[in-house]
């Protein structure tokens, strides 16, 4: 028997239920984060003991460390863990909305309209000398602006009476496909230099992150996260069906548009800095459904904190395996997803 | 249906036929460089050797070619996909053949570094065949058999894997990615007669052989049960359309690149037209997505002259409202 605490806050007004198998899972992946967190900043061209790691964060250590730690390497990471706990949390609420274990940022076309937003970024922004004429730092910009236009389309493409989840998912494909019918346009316009630059960002990578970015990113994935938390009995509502979900009282068109929000939201911040990092918002949520069950609301710490620990570890690899060579933390995300989709595809035949 | 008589269809063929004729002269004589009716006639008649002559001839016919022979077998896999699958949006592309293409060209470019467009021809016919396998097969396992959603699903998740796993290639060597950009982008310019050549035998096949199993889909579109009640080999019948597919959609990637929406959008207008007799639908859906494949690529040269939009965008920008009307508008009608 699964066992439950019951959690009363404020005088009974906010209540819920705890499931202790899940919270020993929360608890258990919130540890291994941590260490992958920790290993990744010690792990580089220059190696510092995890220990030592640790003692940087708390303040101390030598200045070199420091140096190396706060600088270069923690931006970097932060923002790849917030990329990825982003990523995974939208695509679990796409995965309750749609109802289809095989919906995802990628495939409803979000992460095309931010790839066609920052390859049109880069062709129109740039002189004959290939330099940018504006700050690169208005990209993120970009990103997200074309992020939250594709999914206010989609959303709004798919409204005839309230939008039904198949309608949703068939317009986004179709939009998907224009995007990239323009980004491939606008690419191979693009001197080649620009073709390149523009490819590894649509691959996605946390490559040059700054202090900067992780203080736009944190408290932006952070205010989704919790909002997207406490909208998860939402979801499960969602997951029964328009009829049920109608019948037990949600208004279900009007949850259906605010959930489609927050994932842009989150997906908008989360391309803005990583790119097109794929199939983290397909993988995280069904890895974490495995662990924790479909209750919502222990689905979605679940699968943010595996996403996390999915794109920190791809950065990870991508940084160090093929030193002094960089690969984007995309193509090991899409090397571990394309299989595990295949999986899915097949195990989800019946569905 | 606009022609309702079978005299009508008759000559409605007959004028369609002339239009893509009158389409294909257009194309030859109208572009960047300048050319008159008189010299296109003269570079086929007394060849010259000037600059006019050798770009009609080698630049030129080729393409009105190749646009009318891939837009044509673009639009016959459209209707028989369409039909196999009882699926309005079903097309060539939704089963991930240009995207399974796409990854078979960079794979040989990056790992083999063959650069040949002859080569890139068989590779990306195996790449398209593959994965239309692949998305058909995973579309229709499990208890309900092939479903819309399933098969729509299904192609676009094989789409995205094989695109990320091409951006992969793409990111970690870069001359490969302008070796295959232009290619990437489909179009019907810069190819060569042979290339058409090399697998216009395929093309021809998949166009008579869909001809003769035309009637015999018209039996299939009334259901599975009624078919087979009515004595038609099901199973066979499919596989062997299915083998039609890959010919036409593998052969017309394999020659263009990835052009998309043309075998979604033709077959519905098509079906407007001429109702749904497939014995008409085929022929008149080839005429149609010839005539539609020409005049984008005429019009992808003016747009922003002196350089040419690539056609598959041109296609994705006609096609995509298209694609969203028909989401609209549900399954069911």
């Amino acid at each position: 028997m699964k066992k439950y605490y019951n959690l009363r806050l404020f005088g009974d007004r906010i209540s819920f239920l705890v499931n202790r198998k899940a919270l020993i899972t929360f608890l258990l992946l919130a540890a291994a984060a941590a260490g992958v967190f920790v290993i990744s900043t010690g792990t580089g061209e220059m190696k510092i003991s995890p220990l030592k790691v640790v003692q940087v964060f708390f303040g101390g250590g030598s200045d070199m460390d420091r140096l190396v730690i706060q600088s270069f390497r923690l931006p970097r990471i932060i923002v790849a863990l917030m990329v990825g706990m982003a990523l995974a949390a939208a695509g679990g609420i796409l995965q309750g909305i749609i109802r289809n274990p095989l919906a995802s940022p990628d495939i409803i076309g979000i992460t095309g309209g931010a790839s066609a937003a920052v390859v049109a970024f880069l062709a129109f922004f740039s002189d004959k000398n290939n330099a940018l004429t504006v700050s690169i730092n208005w990209m993120p910009l970009a990103a997200f602006a074309g992020a939250a236009i594709l999914a206010f389309l989609v959303y709004f493409l798919a409204y005839k009476d309230g939008v039904s989840p198949v309608r949703l998912v068939l317009i986004g494909i179709g939009l998907a496909a224009l995007m990239k019918a323009l980004t491939t346009l606008m690419m191979v316009f693009g001197p080649i230099y620009q073709a390149s630059q523009a490819n590894i960002w649509i691959t996605g990578t946390v490559y040059g992150s700054n202090w900067d970015n992780v203080t736009i990113l944190v408290p932006w994935t952070i205010v989704f996260l919790i909002l997207a938390f406490v909208l998860a009995r939402n979801v499960n509502i969602q997951e029964l069906g328009d009829d049920i979900a109608k019948g037990v009282g949600s208004t279900v068109q009007k949850y259906r548009f605010l959930l489609l929000m927050v994932s842009t939201a989150l997906i908008g911040g989360a391309v803005a800095f990583g790119g097109g990092i794929g199939f983290v918002g397909l993988m995280a949520p069904h890895m974490a459904r495995r662990l924790v069950g479909s209750a919502f609301g222990a689905l979605l710490p679940a699968s943010a904190l595996i996403g996390g620990i999915l794109v920190m570890a791809a950065d990870l690899i991508g940084r160090t395996l093929f030193s002094p060579l960089e690969i984007p933390a995309g193509v090991f995300t899409a090397s571990i997803g394309a299989p595990y989709f295949i999986y899915l595809l097949f195990k989800t035949r019946n569905a | 249906m606009l022609l309702k008589t079978n005299s009508l269809r008759w000559a409605g063929l007959f004028a369609a036929m002339l239009l893509l004729l009158v389409l294909m002269s257009f194309s030859i004589v109208y572009g960047y460089t300048d050319t008159t009716w008189k010299m296109a006639l003269e570079a086929f008649t007394q060849f010259d050797g000037t600059n006019e002559h050798i770009i009609i001839q080698s630049v030129r016919l080729p393409r009105a070619l190749i646009a009318a022979a891939v837009g044509a077998s673009l639009a016959i896999a459209g209707v028989l996909l369409q039909t196999l699958t009882k699926n309005p949006l079903a097309a060539p592309e939704i089963f991930g053949i240009n995207a399974g293409a796409g990854f078979a060209v960079v794979i040989t470019v990056t790992l083999f570094s063959i650069s040949n467009l002859q080569v890139f021809t068989w590779v990306s016919f195996l790449g398209a065949a593959v994965s239309f396998i692949f998305v058909y097969i995973i579309g229709s396992i499990g208890r309900e058999g092939l479903t819309p959603m399933k098969l729509t699903l299904a192609g676009a998740a094989m789409s995205a894997m094989f695109a990320s796993m091409t951006q992969g290639f793409l990111v970690i060597n870069e001359t490969a990615l302008e070796q295959v950009l232009f290619w990437l982008a489909g179009s019907v310019s810069g190819r060569k007669l042979d290339t058409l050549a090399a697998v216009f035998p395929y093309l021809l096949a998949g166009w008579i052989f869909s001809l003769i199993i035309a009637g015999k889909l018209n039996v299939l579109s009334m259901g599975e049960d009624v078919a087979k009640g009515l004595g038609l080999k099901t199973g066979l019948l499919k596989l062997g359309a299915g083998i039609v597919i890959v010919l036409l959609s593998g052969g017309a990637v394999a020659v263009a690149g990835p052009i998309g929406f043309l075998g979604i959008v033709i077959p519905h207008l098509t079906r407007a037209v001429v109702g749904i007799d497939h014995r008409w639908v085929i022929p008149y859906a080839g005429l149609f997505g010839g005539m539609l494949l020409l005049v984008a690529d005429i019009a992808s040269r003016y747009i922003i002259m002196p350089q040419e939009v690539p056609v598959g965008v041109m296609t994705a920008v006609i096609g995509t409202p298209f694609f969203v009307y028909i989401a609209r508008r549900g399954f069911n009608q």
